[in-house]
């Protein structure tokens, strides 16, 4: 399996380079999302504000983790189910969204989006929570604090551990499941 | 009456929530090893070290296993001759509370629509069995919402029978694929009635993931069970591979005439459960 040692912000040409299946060690700066910061995240578009963080090139964790106890960074923090945020993906990647990462299935649409805009879906391992956290190294909340473990924080990783789940060929990697009918 | 006292209560389950979140039980573990020898894919073999690795460092670090805390589940069995002043529903809720706090566990309960968390992981979900005596025993569960929006409820037709039940559980798997944290435990509730199906089913998730049903026509279903969504190829994380789910466990309950409830829980690889008893 290809591994590759990759920086953010991520660039077109670090996109094209990567297949389903390859192994990701990602470094610098991510943002974490879920549910209730999208749908923020959303508003702010649509009232034509600025964003917490530049989309250019950036990467989407899917994450709400647990509270950061004392003398660590962050709490666990491995991945949330990505489907969720399939209603938005679409439009982030648009704007220049280059990766998110996540665990579970995605859309036709937010697929579609990833071969438009040259971007990928990695998966980090679900229920990993606590061996993910040792790969972050710094974690701040930069907006919607109010919304708790679901609040856009800007963390720092080094060496994340990814699979490139959807790559922006329309490779994927999921097994899908043999039934007999 | 034998009287017990709130604060006992509280503690013992602050702890039990604190504890179960980092210490990863034997069982699991045992299926843990297994997998990781066994499994026939690399990628699944390597979902299963990263497992025990993150195990070993929750245990260490006491960060979570998972950052999904869950909604707290208890199941208690409160005997008919047991007292607790100031009320068992707000000594366990009170010991919640504590522990999620004190461990630094993740608060992940939110108003329906308004999405605003309530800050304490409250409320607590307990369900209550009055049994004859004077123990106590709560039963605590984490549950985590990946697995959960994966689980489904269905009302069968009694003509649909065992090969009905199986389909729908083995389809059910399927479409679920890698979104519940795959390898999964199924906690299969059959019969009963609306409500009573799921309570069964999630119920089911306590019991040992090695152990066997007493039934032997039950152990036989849930081994049926078992072959037939492992044949999913599913694997680990969905990567594919022959560990899609660890263990089938069935609950059965008499039902209406007219009906064959069914309800399926799946619980993800994340099994955290803990138990005491006073
Ligand atoms: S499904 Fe389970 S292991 Fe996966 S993120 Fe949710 S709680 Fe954690």
């Amino acid at each position: 399996m290809p591994t590759y040692t990759l920086n953010t912000p991520l660039t077109d040409a670090d996109i094209e380079k990567l297949r389903a299946g390859d192994v990701v060690l990602l470094n610098g700066i991510i943002y974490s999302g879920r549910d209730a910061a999208h749908k923020k995240l959303m508003e702010l578009l649509d009232a034509g504000k600025p964003l917490p963080f530049d989309l250019k090139g950036a990467s989407i964790y899917y994450v709400g983790p647990s509270p950061a106890p004392p003398g660590r960074p962050i709490g666990a923090a491995g991945p949330t189910t990505s489907g969720r945020m399939d209603a938005y993906a679409p439009r982030l990647h648009a704007l220049g969204l280059k990766a998110s990462i996540g665990k579970g299935k995605r859309s036709d649409e937010v697929k579609q989006a990833m071969r438009d805009n040259k971007a990928v879906y990695f998966g980090a391992t679900g229920g990993a929570g606590a061996l993910l956290s040792k790969c972050i190294t710094a974690s701040k909340i930069i907006a919607f604090e109010e919304l708790g473990p679901e609040a856009i924080r800007e963390m720092t990783v080094k060496d994340f551990p990814l699979l490139v789940i959807n790559d922006a060929f329309g490779g994927e990697l999921y097994a899908k499941p043999k039934l007999d009918d | 009456m034998r009287e017990i006292k709130a604060a006992d209560i509280s503690a013992a389950v602050a702890q039990m929530c604190m504890s179960a979140n980092t210490m990863l039980p034997e069982d699991v573990r045992r299926k843990f090893e297994e997998g990781y020898k066994n499994e026939s894919t690399e990628a699944g073999k390597e979902i299963f070290r990263q497992l025990l690795e993150n195990a070993d460092l929750s245990a260490e670090t006491k960060l979570p296993l998972c950052q999904d805390c869950g909604l707290a589940i208890f199941y208690v069995e409160l005997g008919e001759d047991v007292y607790v002043p100031g009320g068992i529903n707000k000594a366990i809720t009170d010991g919640m509370v504590a522990g999620y706090k004190d461990g630094f566990l993740r608060k992940s309960s939110c108003h329906p629509l308004e999405r605003k968390n309530t800050g304490d992981n409250t409320p607590a979900i307990i369900h209550i069995d009055f049994v004859p005596g004077d123990k106590l025993k709560i039963s605590y569960m984490a549950k985590g919402g990946g697995s959960e929006n994966m689980s489904r409820v269905t009302m069968l037709s009694p003509s649909q029978g065992w090969e009905g039940i199986k389909k729908f559980v083995v389809q059910r798997v399927a479409e679920a694929g890698p979104n519940p944290c795959p390898p999964t435990i199924l906690g299969i509730g059959i019969g009963g009635n609306f409500e009573q199906a799921p309570k069964i089913a999630k119920k089911a998730l306590l019991r040992k993931l090695d152990d066997v049903h007493p039934d032997p026509k039950v152990a036989a279903m849930e081994a049926e069970l078992l072959e037939a969504v492992n044949k999913l190829g599913i694997g680990p994380m969905g990567l594919g591979g022959s560990y899609t789910c660890l263990a089938v466990k069935i609950a059965l309950a008499p039902c209406h005439i007219a009906s064959l409830p069914l309800a399926v829980n799946v619980q993800c690889h994340s099994a955290r459960h803990e138990e005491v008893e006073f």
